[in-house]
């Protein structure tokens, strides 16, 4: 076969095209910074300051402390509980308070949250009454508080269900002018969960102001996060939905509320949904009725102990001078009777009336379930004739 | 009056809806431009605009769970489900979160979502797409579940489910979509749990809903032959359900059989039967009996007619309710077996 002329000019180097400018990677903008966000030393000395994650207002952090401590103290008492036979169980989040405190302090509070199960110190810090948020664990009703004045949603135990219902609660409130954000708790392992793939998906393609907030507490019950997924990091989800996200130390308080201050920022702005990683751990077990030595190293908690977010906290606002030893006695004060209230409270036997059994199926209730509750009703009447 | 298909009903329901209230939001998969598989939604996006009736990224569970979330900010979604089988991947937000959010808030929050679910078979569809799910909905405390029948239903029943404070799973006969009818619409409204007597009968009293309901009043024609007087009750809503009315057409005739599209054992016309025994049965001169699809999986469209109740069906059935005295001969060979 002969050369022509013009495969010969083809392959001639002096026809070489003029070099195309490198198209702009449309990633740019959405990945997470490699390494999660930091802004304190475990020690809780500074690390230089940055201008993507300006520190937060000094009063600011000392006020998440404040909530910080009186939350662990909640916790503590809420496992005692459950010793006590008061709560049916409770799942903790010790460890995890600079995530729970710092995701209701960068919202305001006609913001709406979504929490999980675990999210019970998010909800006392959001100022609901700790009873109220206990309800569920108690086992008088599922959800104690009222979820619209609060603007919280009922704490949701079906994994990841609630990513898809702050994306359509979001777009709803844009939709009506309303400049809300909704911020969605979730865990390292609901994130396998079909529903966060469709509600990141949605709040992207709706452009729904929502910070997806995943803390990854490195446990869903006994499965650790390699099994979860092969991601570099839950953060690197976000780009596939064409979602901004971020990693960042979810022990270190001052980062937490950095990163998604700017999350809010971003969602309130109308530039849609948020994802955030906390790499934080779960320091107890995933609730009072597991155990944890089956499939974790106790070497592996102390290292963790080293890293608590309340001490961190602690140290950087009496370097920054705004707390000294008075002031965490004050604290210290204020957690031990917010506790012993919350123990008097449960204490109490709550009244259960099994009529209202029946009073919020439906807006009325049907034929059949008239007919039902006159049954109870009769029941409940003969069992009290009996006892008498 | 006017001549109209079902699915143009169900259209004007949806158009009207969404002219008297600006809550009122339509949206799904294809319902925007396309205006649904089915064309329900046709013209709405033209009409409305794109923010009042709109395409979704194609995840059910999504659907259905951004729906509880547009409900929570005041909004009243009525979404689309493209097929009943493809409706199964939002069943945990159905049953976990739009059937109890009332109940868990103790009314606080309430999610009046309408469902749409184009459902049942009859029309020569390929697997997955002929299922009769209601059922699964019906046996969910919190959802009401309604199916018309009649064109003048199909507005009705729509406008009401729209208009209900409670979340509505609303199956629509596939079947009967592109079936005509005289029509004034507005049609009159009549409240959830309200059954019809769609032709009045003396001998006995076939029961049933949605894509059954035709074969109920056809059967009841062709028994006039054999010298059979029946009453034909449209349920209409499957919940709340109208015992009342079942009831009282039972206790007249004495004789009762419940007909359902899907697959019987442990089908909403089990149910149906259990509730005509429990209230009618001294005046029953028969065991209920039901007609029903096959316990089997939905078979392929050249075997569906193998598979759905039929009229000769529903006759074989009247002719088992005992009317010359004697028990049917089919209990009576399995209790000498025994």
């Amino acid at each position: 076969m002969t050369t022509t002329p013009q495969a010969v000019r083809r392959a001639s180097p002096r026809k070489r095209r003029p070099a195309t400018p490198a198209a702009p990677d449309p990633s740019a903008g959405l990945l997470p910074q490699p390494a999660p966000v930091r802004l304190l030393n475990p020690d809780g000395t500074s690390l230089p300051s940055r201008d993507d994650y300006p520190e937060p207002p000094v009063e600011v952090l000392r006020e998440m402390y404040r909530r910080m401590v009186v939350g662990r103290r909640f916790d503590a008492q809420a496992t005692a509980l459950t010793k006590q036979g008061r709560l049916a169980v409770y799942p903790s989040s010790r460890g995890q308070e600079a995530c729970q405190v710092g995701a209701v302090l960068a919202l305001r509070d006609n913001d709406w949250v979504f929490p999980t199960y675990r999210e019970s110190v998010a909800l006392t810090a959001r100022g609901i009454d700790p009873v109220e948020v206990l309800t569920l664990l108690r086992g008088d009703w599922h959800c104690g508080y009222d979820p619209a004045g609060r603007r919280t949603a009922p704490q949701c135990t079906p994994l990841a269900t609630q990513c898809v219902h702050a994306a359509g609660l979001a777009y709803g409130e844009s939709y009506q002018g309303r400049d809300t954000v909704a911020l969605a708790f979730i865990g390292d392992g609901a994130t396998s969960e079909g529903d966060f793939h469709e509600g990141v998906n949605f709040a992207a393609v709706f452009k729904a102001p929502v910070v997806y907030f995943v803390q990854n507490n490195r446990y869903a019950i006994s499965v650790p996060l390699s099994r979860q997924t092969a991601a570099p990091a839950l953060a690197y989800k976000g780009v596939g939905y064409g979602v901004p996200s971020e990693q960042v130390d979810g022990n270190d308080p001052v980062a937490v509320l950095a990163v998604l201050t700017r999350a809010v920022a971003h969602a309130r702005a109308g530039h849609g949904p948020f994802l955030v990683e906390a790499h934080t751990y779960r320091m107890e077990p995933h609730t009072n009725a597991d155990d944890a030595t089956r499939y974790r190293d106790a070497n592996e908690v102390e290292a963790w102990r080293d890293r608590d977010p309340v001490v961190r906290l602690e140290a950087h606002l009496r370097a920054r001078g705004v707390l000294d030893d008075a002031g965490v006695a004050a604290i210290a004060e204020e957690a031990e009777a917010y506790a012993a209230g919350l123990r008097d409270r449960m204490n109490a036997q709550p009244a259960v009336d099994p009529l209202s059994l029946f009073d919020h199926v439906y807006a009325e209730p049907t034929p059949q379930l008239v007919e039902q509750r006159e049954q109870v009703r009769a029941e409940l009447a003969a069992a009290e004739e009996e006892g008498a | 009056m006017a001549t109209m298909t079902m699915a143009k009903a169900l259209n004007a329901a949806l158009a009207d809806a969404m002219l008297d209230d600006d809550r009122v939001l339509v949206f799904g998969e294809d319902v925007g431009q396309l205006g649904g598989v089915f064309r329900i939604t046709d013209g709405l996006q033209a009409r409305f605009g794109d923010k009042r009736c709109f395409d979704t990224p194609l995840a059910e569970a999504g659907i259905v769970g951004f729906a509880v979330g547009l409900a929570m900010s005041g909004l009243r979604p009525v979404v689309e489900m493209q097929f009943d089988a493809f409706a199964y991947p939002a069943f945990e937000q159905i049953a976990s979160h739009v059937a109890k959010l009332r109940n868990r808030t103790r009314g606080a929050l309430s999610v009046p979502i309408v469902i749409r679910v184009p459902y049942a078979g009859g029309i020569g569809g390929v697997e997955h797409h002929c299922d009769s799910s209601e059922a699964y909905y019906a046996h969910t405390p919190g959802l009401k579940v309604v199916t018309p029948a009649t064109v003048e239903d199909a507005y009705s029943l729509l406008r009401e489910a729209i208009d209900d404070p409670d979340p509505v799973v609303f199956m629509e006969p596939k079947k009967l979509y592109f079936t005509s009818a005289e029509a004034e619409l507005p049609a009159r409204r009549e409240p959830f749990g309200t059954a019809v007597v769609r032709r009045p009968g003396t001998d006995a009293t076939l029961v049933a809903y949605g894509p059954a309901v035709p074969v109920a009043l056809a059967a009841a024609e062709a028994a006039r032959e054999e010298g059979w007087d029946l009453e034909v009750v449209d349920v209409r809503t499957i919940v709340p359900f109208d015992d009342a009315t079942v009831a009282a057409s039972v206790r007249r005739t004495g004789r009762c059989v419940v007909i359902q599209e899907a697959q019987g054992f442990a089908g909403v016309g089990a149910e149906i039967a259990a509730r005509v025994q429990e209230r009618c049965f001294h005046a029953l001169h028969a065991p209920v009996l039901r007609v029903s699809g096959l316990d089997i999986p939905y078979p392929a469209p050249m075997l569906e007619h193998t598979h759905l109740p039929s009229v000769d069906r529903v006759l074989d059935t009247v002719a088992r309710l005992q009317w010359d005295d004697q028990p049917d001969s089919r209990w009576l060979a399995r209790g000498s077996a025994a």
